[in-house]
């Protein structure tokens, strides 16, 4: 057993690097087993895990895009409710505002014409009892008047 | 012989001789072929066994393994057909990187034979031609099931005198695979067992590191040809 070059060349009976026997097809067989072992063992429920994740993410991803457009469709619709009802809040403080100006108005209006009413009475009764009292102030003068005469004329 | 050579310590080319009926066959081949099939056995059983969407543990790797031989089986192959040689492909490169692997990292001289001794399965010419004959059978079976008797068409593609050439590649290949294969091991084998029974030490460990690159690189070549052959069989022509 010099060197193994020799058993290489020589092509010995029993060894030898390029000694083909039924190792062959034995490990041949064995590697077609293995492929069918490693297939089920491993490529398919490995693939099939894989291939799992790969759909549930897009179908996530698709869920969630869609539901970030239904967010959105709603975010704007509150935002034109919000802007609607920011309007009609505008409008009804200005109309209550209006409403409270003319019930102000109406009520000064009535106010004053009541006082204006009554002073207007007032005066109408006072220069009355004037009146009266100075047809009586002229009664009573004239009674007096004729009462001195008489008085006047009969002393004598 | 009167010259004693330390080197005819390394044993090449004797063999572990199991008879099995009239059969001969070479039992350490089988033996390191059995401890590789059971660490992958046992890495996939591992692996697999709890398999979740959000993966842990040994299934990252496994899902990394799966995805680099997907990756690479879809691009030798082809969309259509990927699929069903996946296994085949991925079963070739994780059978003959971890026999590489093996041979270079199991510390197998440990274990002694009575003839022969241990090492990658694939430094021994059967494996390497078993191997290589099932990519020949997989191509003509991969071509001829997907397009039937129009396979035979690729012969003479694009021009009928291609068909000596084509002939011979069917030849060639089977014999290229199994020489490249078994020759890289091999003389990797024999580099490192050289230097390190000539320096014990530190010296032999570039060429370990170096042997354990081509290992990787052997089982890449090995599954990507095997690939490439069956996408070139089932390819289609556009006319």
């Amino acid at each position: 057993m010099t060197s193994w070059l020799l058993l290489a060349e020589a092509g010995v009976p029993e060894g030898g690097l390029f000694d083909l026997d039924a190792t062959l097809p034995l490990m041949a067989v064995q590697v077609v087993l293995l492929t069918f072992i490693l297939n089920s063992l491993f490529f398919r429920p490995v693939g099939r895990a894989v291939e799992d994740r790969e759909s549930f993410i897009s179908t996530s991803r698709a869920e969630a895009k869609q539901k970030l457009a239904q967010v959105e469709r709603l975010e704007a619709d509150l935002r034109e409710q919000l802007k609607d009802a920011r309007q009609q809040s505008q409008k009804l403080i200005l109309e209550a505002e209006q409403e409270m100006d003319r019930l102000y108005r109406e009520a000064l209006a009535l106010a004053t014409a009541e006082a204006n009413a009554s002073r207007e009475q007032a005066r109408r009764e006072i220069d009355a009892q004037r009146d009266q009292a100075m047809t009586q102030l002229n009664i009573d003068a004239d009674k007096l008047g004729d009462l001195i005469v008489s008085r006047l004329l009969a002393t004598p | 012989m009167p010259l004693t050579l330390p080197l005819a310590e390394l044993e090449v080319g004797k063999h572990l001789y199991w008879q099995l009926g009239n059969l001969k066959i070479h039992g350490q081949v089988f033996l390191s072929s059995w401890v590789v099939i059971g660490a992958l056995l046992a890495l996939v059983v591992v692996g697999t066994r709890k398999l979740e969407r959000d993966p842990r543990g040994t299934q990252n790797l496994l899902e990394f393994v799966w995805d680099y031989i997907r990756d690479l089986s879809r691009e030798q192959i082809g969309e259509k057909a990927y699929r069903d040689w996946m296994p085949f492909i991925g079963t070739l490169f994780l059978f003959i990187f971890v026999s590489n692997w093996g041979g270079a990292l199991v510390p197998w001289k440990l274990i002694h034979l009575p003839s022969g001794e241990l090492g990658a399965p694939t430094a021994d010419i059967n494996t390497t031609i078993a191997l290589a004959l099932l990519v020949s059978l997989a191509y003509f079976y991969a071509g001829l099931s997907r397009k039937g008797l129009r396979y035979f068409e690729y012969y003479v593609e694009p021009t009928p005198i291609m068909l000596p050439f084509k002939i011979v590649e069917d030849f060639t290949k089977p014999l290229s695979l199994s020489f490249r294969l078994f020759g890289n091991i091999l003389a990797d084998e024999l580099v490192v067992a050289v230097l390190a029974f000539l320096v014990p030490l530190i010296v032999p460990l570039p060429a370990m590191f170096l042997g354990l690159f081509t290992s990787a690189i052997q089982a890449l070549i090995f599954a990507t040809l095997a690939a490439y052959y069956i996408g070139e069989a089932v390819h289609e022509e556009h006319h």
